[in-house]
């Protein structure tokens, strides 16, 4: 075995979703929560195999998406500064701040670098001592262990020219952000998979007992999808609201516990702002006071800055599964990954661009299911 | 952004925690990993990468689970289709 090529095997795929077809009696909607699922689930046509009436809603499970405009501003202001090197994912260099993006900065002469590690860019700080090195730290729980070491190696080494801009988010005060939410018309979950590698799924657990939800514990691969969908399927058909585990290949009930000792160690659980949903509380991590010097926002003076959204993008909505893109007004007019309104049309794992490269058609929109509790 | 890809542990380099790596192939093409957060791998183990960072081990036990599953799937249906027929 592989674990990739067999997980879209095209003859598992139809069993599933035939077996998916005599499970359901009624509409259901339930909600992916990464955008990675998104993706596969838009790229390999995973929501056309679904039984009539159940429905796909896209999460808020992609970093880039719900980044703030705030902190592409803080970004694009540091990358600016002459002596700077500026390490980033590459997803992140073409979401649009107000006028200009990281790609726009390093045109006009900032040394904006793509990594691929936060520890890449740990390496470029060791090696050229007279130059600031930021690492922009976005990312869900997958990723906060890789920057999190980052930091502690950078701590170790002593490195004074080292510092990381913090945009760190979690998915499960996200989920309750929409769960309690009037126009909530998710009725069941599949969870982040990679997230629970690093964190398990104890913390879902009170979730799917308060909101009687239930939540399915997911990979990333057709199969996978579509078995998830299946036990989550399975789970509202009987009336049960409970955390199931599809992606044992991987995640663990108490996750990755070396992995989540460092990120306590580095990170403290702190307020975050979401693009177009708002500031949640306890959603995000910041660093702990005894790592706050390598704080880039405190380092380059960017902390108090204050950037409201633009109106006309409707990611926010889209992320909370209210909205389609297809429904939304510019999506393909004049929003398009050439000429982005929001980050959902930027990231490859945004629902938006998903869309625009795998489903540019004048789609009608897909019957939506009324939650029934 | 939070894609992790399956590779296999050729090698495993240094014994300090933080700076354990290893070379990891993936599907022939080869890469350095950290492997502070997976001390247990060993060399022929199966884990996930994400950013540089191998962050679980496969079980391949579990990993097959799902195609046990519907072989027991497929061989009910046949079986209601012999009885039914």
């Amino acid at each position: 075995m592989r674990f990739v090529d067999e997980y879209r095997d095209g003859r598992a795929a139809s069993q599933l979703a035939a077996a998916l077809r005599r499970l359901t009696t009624r509409p259901w909607t339930l909600m992916e929560v990464c955008g990675g699922q998104t993706h596969a689930i838009v790229k390999f046509g995973i929501d056309e195999l679904l039984p009539p009436g159940v429905t796909l809603v896209h999460g808020p499970g992609c970093p880039v998406c719900v980044t703030p405009l705030e902190l592409i501003e803080k970004a694009l202001e540091i990358a600016a500064i002459p002596g700077v090197v500026f390490c980033s994912f590459g997803d992140m260099l073409r979401v649009p701040g107000r006028q200009s993006d990281l790609l726009s900065v390093k045109a006009a002469g900032g040394d904006v670098r793509i990594v691929y590690s936060p520890l890449d860019a740990v390496e470029i700080a060791r090696r050229h001592p007279d130059r600031q090195v930021v690492f922009f730290a976005v990312g869900f729980e997958t990723t906060a262990p890789a920057n999190a070491m980052a930091v502690f190696q950078a701590a170790a080494l002593k490195l004074a020219n080292f510092s990381i801009l913090v945009s760190h988010v979690l998915v499960p005060p996200a989920m309750e952000a929409i769960l309690s939410s009037p126009a909530c018309r998710v009725q069941g979950f599949l969870a982040a998979g990679h997230v629970c590698t690093v964190m398990g799924f104890t913390e879902y657990e009170p979730i799917a007992r308060k909101y009687r939800v239930p939540i399915v514990v997911t990979g990333f691969e057709p199969v996978d999808i579509l078995q998830g969908a299946y036990m989550c399927i399975k789970q509202l058909e009987e009336g049960r609201s409970e955390v199931e585990n599809q992606y044992a290949r991987a995640v663990r009930r108490t996750g990755n516990q070396p992995a989540q000792a460092y990120i306590k160690e580095v990170f403290e659980v702190v307020p975050r702002k979401w693009r177009g949903v708002g500031e949640i509380p306890s959603s995000g991590l910041g660093l702990a006071p005894r790592y706050r010097e390598f704080d880039a926002e405190l380092r380059f003076g960017v902390a108090d800055r204050v950037v409201d959204e633009p109106a006309e993008c409707i990611s926010g909505q889209i992320m909370q599964g209210l909205k389609k893109p297809h429904e939304c007004p510019a999506f393909a007019g004049h929003c398009t990954p050439e000429h982005p309104l929001g980050a959902t049309m930027v990231s490859s794992e945004g629902a938006c661009a998903a869309y625009y490269r795998y489903r540019r058609v004048s789609s009608t929109s897909l019957p939506i299911a009324e939650p029934v509790r | 952004m939070c894609l992790a890809i399956p590779g296999r542990i050729v090698s495993i380099e240094g014994d300090d925690p933080i700076l354990r790596s290893g070379k990891v192939d993936f599907a022939g093409i080869g890469k350095r990993v950290n492997l502070s957060y997976v001390p247990q791998a060993q060399v022929g183990d199966f884990v996930l990468v994400h950013v540089g960072f191998a962050i679980s081990i496969v079980d391949e036990h579990e990993a097959r689970q799902v195609f046990e599953y519907l072989k027991t799937m497929g061989d009910l249906e046949e079986l209601h289709a012999e009885e039914s027929s």
